[in-house]
């Protein structure tokens, strides 16, 4: 499912003097199945533009079409967008309510009208998918689970919708770090199995690095550069300037290389730099 | 050396409902020096919020004792006396501001503790400018980004002069560049003003640079040391659900290799060092 943005512009409050332009005049195509890195500085527009993909927001000017239909248009159900396009929101354990964890995770599917055995396949598959056994957590009170587990709970709600594109704003904000390594690794394993479009947002420029296959960088209401990891992060001075980084070990390559200059700067995994560092070791020692 | 804070065989216990209860501080012991830079981690649950509030004596302990700047938590007649010693800074910025104006906001902590508006005044502009944020004195909150209103709850706890600042994963909603001011904020208000600080976080980077780290799991102390003898133990962090940073990582992985760099590598600096001799 190919999402085409075409001169998307939002501004907030358009004639009265609080007037600002959150989205101006972007334009991009993100193609079906592929994993995005969003960044950008807060108030960049970062959370006004997802917004835009699932109808929570509509343009001031400009369309966005997916898989070839104007999402904005007056023909096309909203309802049928927002279960294509699923979206969790930051914190999103906040916006658990039921009083067990398969009802909660039940509650969109309900909504699609399904029927109860297909209800609860989904239940089942997306507490699965979020790495939760669901025979031990479905009765529970979303309440009572820890911090990491009630996050799981909430984006398992958005997958039994069974979106074909998957948005996630922040979903390690708060998480240690294996929680947000288990977060991230279920949701590049569903990129990868399911065949999901993935739009991630995250400020952890190590965590971007490891898992998309193309970043968009934001900066006052534009779209800056959207390109491979390696293009972007070979932009140091760029991302510095907007609010942003590149993650530790591309500070460490670009340090090396002025003083070895064979040394291959273009990294930004910590997989990468051992590799790269091994085949500087091998040269000092043939040399 | 004076003692900012002092845990002596400290438990809390939560109740929950129908008489179940939880164990989220375990016989804590340990003591923080006045001037001290403490990191804290731990996973979530592991006990640090909890560690915090009873400092800011928000929760008392249920059985041992703790004393900031000399006084006991459980003396109830100076709660404020503790608070006015030992500030918070909380996870989220838009939680915690409440004013219309950056000023109103400093003023409002020595506005509460009675202290004469001229005094308030000089306060609260020397409180700004000490995390660099004077010229947006007239500004709204709401205009700020995430890291300037982090510092704007930073200089409202400044303007009451405490001895110490704890703070409780200040930096996980921001960005780069508003985690970068934060952290830089809290470094030099240790080294310049002599400000205690206690950090919670799940940034690794972030305590590299601190005198001590603390690891909390399951309410007790897990690891204590200075951040190279706890960074080393990479294996031991990932039991307990924490890593390392990136270059930490990567010199332990290097490690395996067999190149031998020693333990603990915990900056972009001394990698480069250590490559390069």
């Amino acid at each position: 499912m190919s999402i085409e943005i075409k001169n998307l512009s939002h501004i907030y409050s358009q004639g009265s003097p609080f007037e600002s332009i959150a989205l101006d005049d972007i334009s991009a195509v993100i193609d079906k199945g592929s994993f995005i890195g969003l960044i950008g500085h807060t108030g960049s527009g970062k959370s006004t533009f997802i917004q835009h993909l699932n109808v929570l927001l509509k343009p001031t000017m400009g369309q966005i079409f997916i898989d070839g239909i104007d999402i904005n248009d007056k023909s096309t159900k909203v309802k049928s967008i927002r279960q294509k396009v699923g979206l969790v929101f930051q914190y999103p354990e906040h916006q658990l309510f039921e009083e067990t964890v398969e009802k909660d995770v039940a509650f969109g599917p309900e909504n699609l009208g399904l029927g109860d055995a297909e209800i609860k396949k989904r239940v089942k598959d997306a507490l699965t998918m979020v790495g939760l056994d669901y025979d031990k957590i479905k009765d529970k009170s979303p309440f009572e689970l820890s911090g990491g587990q009630m996050r799981r709970v909430a984006i398992a709600g958005v997958l039994a919708m069974k979106p074909s594109i998957l948005i996630l704003d922040e979903p390690t904000a708060g998480l240690d770090p294996r929680g947000r390594d288990d977060i991230l690794n279920v949701i590049s394993e569903l990129h990868r199995r399911e065949k999901i479009t993935v739009i991630l947002v995250s400020h952890s420029m190590e965590d971007i690095a490891k898992h998309v296959e193309k970043i968009m960088v934001m900066f006052d209401g534009k779209i800056k550069i959207f390109d491979t990891p390696q293009n972007v992060f070979s932009q140091v001075d760029l991302l510095e300037n907007i609010g942003l980084a590149v993650p530790q070990v591309t500070y460490l390559m670009r340090k090396l290389k002025e003083i070895d200059p064979l040394i291959d700067q273009n990294i930004y995994t910590v997989q990468q730099a051992k590799e790269e560092i091994i085949r500087m070791m091998r040269r000092r020692k043939d040399a | 050396m004076e003692k900012m804070i002092e845990f002596k065989n400290v438990g809390y216990i939560y109740e929950k409902h129908e008489g179940a209860e939880t164990v989220a501080i375990d016989g804590v012991s340990f003591s923080v020096r006045k001037g001290e830079f403490i990191g804290i981690i731990g996973h979530n649950g592991s006990g640090k919020s909890t560690l915090s509030k009873l400092i800011n004596a928000i929760l008392f302990p249920t059985s041992g004792d703790i004393w900031v700047a000399g006084i006991n938590t459980k003396d109830h007649s100076r709660i404020w006396d503790i608070r006015q010693s030992a500030g918070m800074v909380f996870q989220n910025p838009d939680n915690q501001l409440v004013a219309t104006m950056v000023e109103e906001e400093v003023a409002f902590g020595p506005e509460n503790l009675g202290i004469d508006p001229k005094e308030i005044r000089k306060r609260v502009d020397e409180a700004l400018k000490t995390v660099e944020m004077g010229e947006y004195k007239n500004k709204k909150p709401h205009q700020l980004s995430g890291g300037q209103k982090q510092r704007i709850a930073i200089a409202g706890i400044l303007a009451m002069k405490p001895k110490c600042i704890i703070l409780d994963e200040p930096t996980a909603m921001l960005d780069p560049a508003g985690r970068k001011e934060v952290i830089e904020t809290i470094k030099r208000l240790n080294r310049e003003e002599n400000i205690t600080i206690l950090h919670i976080t799940h940034y690794m980077d972030e305590v590299v640079d601190a005198d001590r780290i603390i690891v909390m799991d399951e309410g007790k102390i897990a690891m204590e040391g200075t951040p190279r003898e706890v960074l080393c133990q990479v294996e031991k962090l990932k039991d307990l659900r924490l890593d390392v940073p990136q270059i930490t990582e990567l010199a332990y992985s290097l490690q395996k290799e067999e190149i031998d760099f020693g333990c603990g590598v915990l900056t972009v600096e001394e990698m480069v060092d250590r490559l390069c001799q």
